[in-house]
């Protein structure tokens, strides 16, 4: 896996190749609305909430899995998809400055 | 990353044709997946595969303990066939099945169609089969969109990027 430093409003962030955050700590809130955009979202305070838990529970060791986001409590699975479109686990991992998921659900 | 000679997969229909628990999820496992990474996802679900998406039997789907080699005693010592015959050694083997798969965070199968269906994904019945074992639409749960033909299935696998997987 190779590595790339990429400058996300003004901030030097590490990256893999995929576009994911190497350095959690790095993360902050306008890296994650730079991220976003270039995935063609605009975060909302919904979409937000949802980062949070994602960077809590990951930095926490837990795995995710879109079961898990949907049994969260903080939002169902349609909404998850409406949210991050297309590829929500994905996207929001990599917005949340978080590994891709190993989960396969 | 980008060249101009991938052709990511952009459509993926899914077949399920058998009726025990390790077919159906296969299917399931792989219509989630793709669902998951933003690919157009249908199922058709045709003969005993259709027990996944019987109201009636979906809760009862098993694995067979009788013929199927490549089961195995904990231990990994295989399973020997004269066990499985044994009334309730069947069902005894599907509920451990079913737990290693909700440890792992597998749905049952009701919830996973919850899940497909909330990404997009798509899941029908063959009109056939259907025929065959006397199903109407009502049998079937309400995530099904429809009871189709063969040549109905083939009609909607279009477009560039469009595989058809078999499991």
């Amino acid at each position: 896996m190779t590595m790339a430093t990429k400058t996300i409003d003004g901030h030097q962030v590490e990256m893999n190749d995929e576009g994911y955050m190497l350095n959690p700590d790095q993360w902050n809130r306008n890296i994650a609305i730079g991220i976003a955009k270039e995935e063609g979202i605009d975060l909302s305070e919904r979409h937000f909430t949802i980062i949070d838990y994602i960077r809590e529970k990951t930095l926490n060791g837990e795995a995710l899995s879109l079961r898990r986001i949907g049994k969260s409590g903080i939002v169902d699975i349609k909404e998850f998809y409406q949210l991050f479109p297309g590829a929500p686990l994905k996207k929001a991992t990599k917005i949340a400055g978080v590994p891709k998921p190993e989960s396969c659900v | 990353m980008s060249s101009t000679n991938n052709h990511p997969l952009k459509k993926v229909l899914i077949i399920c044709a058998k009726g025990s628990i390790e077919d159906i999820y296969a299917s399931l496992i792989l219509a989630n997946g793709a669902v998951m990474e933003g690919i157009e996802t249908k199922l058709f679900f045709t003969f005993f595969g259709l027990d996944a998406i019987n109201k009636k039997r979906m809760k009862k789907i098993r694995t067979a303990t009788v013929g199927n080699p490549s089961l195995t005693m904990p231990g990994g010592i295989p399973f020997p066939t004269f066990l499985g015959i044994i009334p309730g050694v069947e069902a005894g083997v599907s509920v451990m099945m079913k737990k290693q798969m909700e440890k792992l965070d597998i749905p049952p199968v009701d919830e996973f169609f919850d899940m497909i269906t909330a990404g997009g994904g798509e899941i029908y019945a063959c009109k056939m089969a259907t025929d065959m074992f006397k199903l109407k639409k009502e049998d079937l749960i309400d995530h099904v969109k429809d009871i189709i033909t063969v040549g109905d299935f083939y009609g909607l696998a279009t477009g560039e990027g469009t595989q058809i997987i078999f499991t």
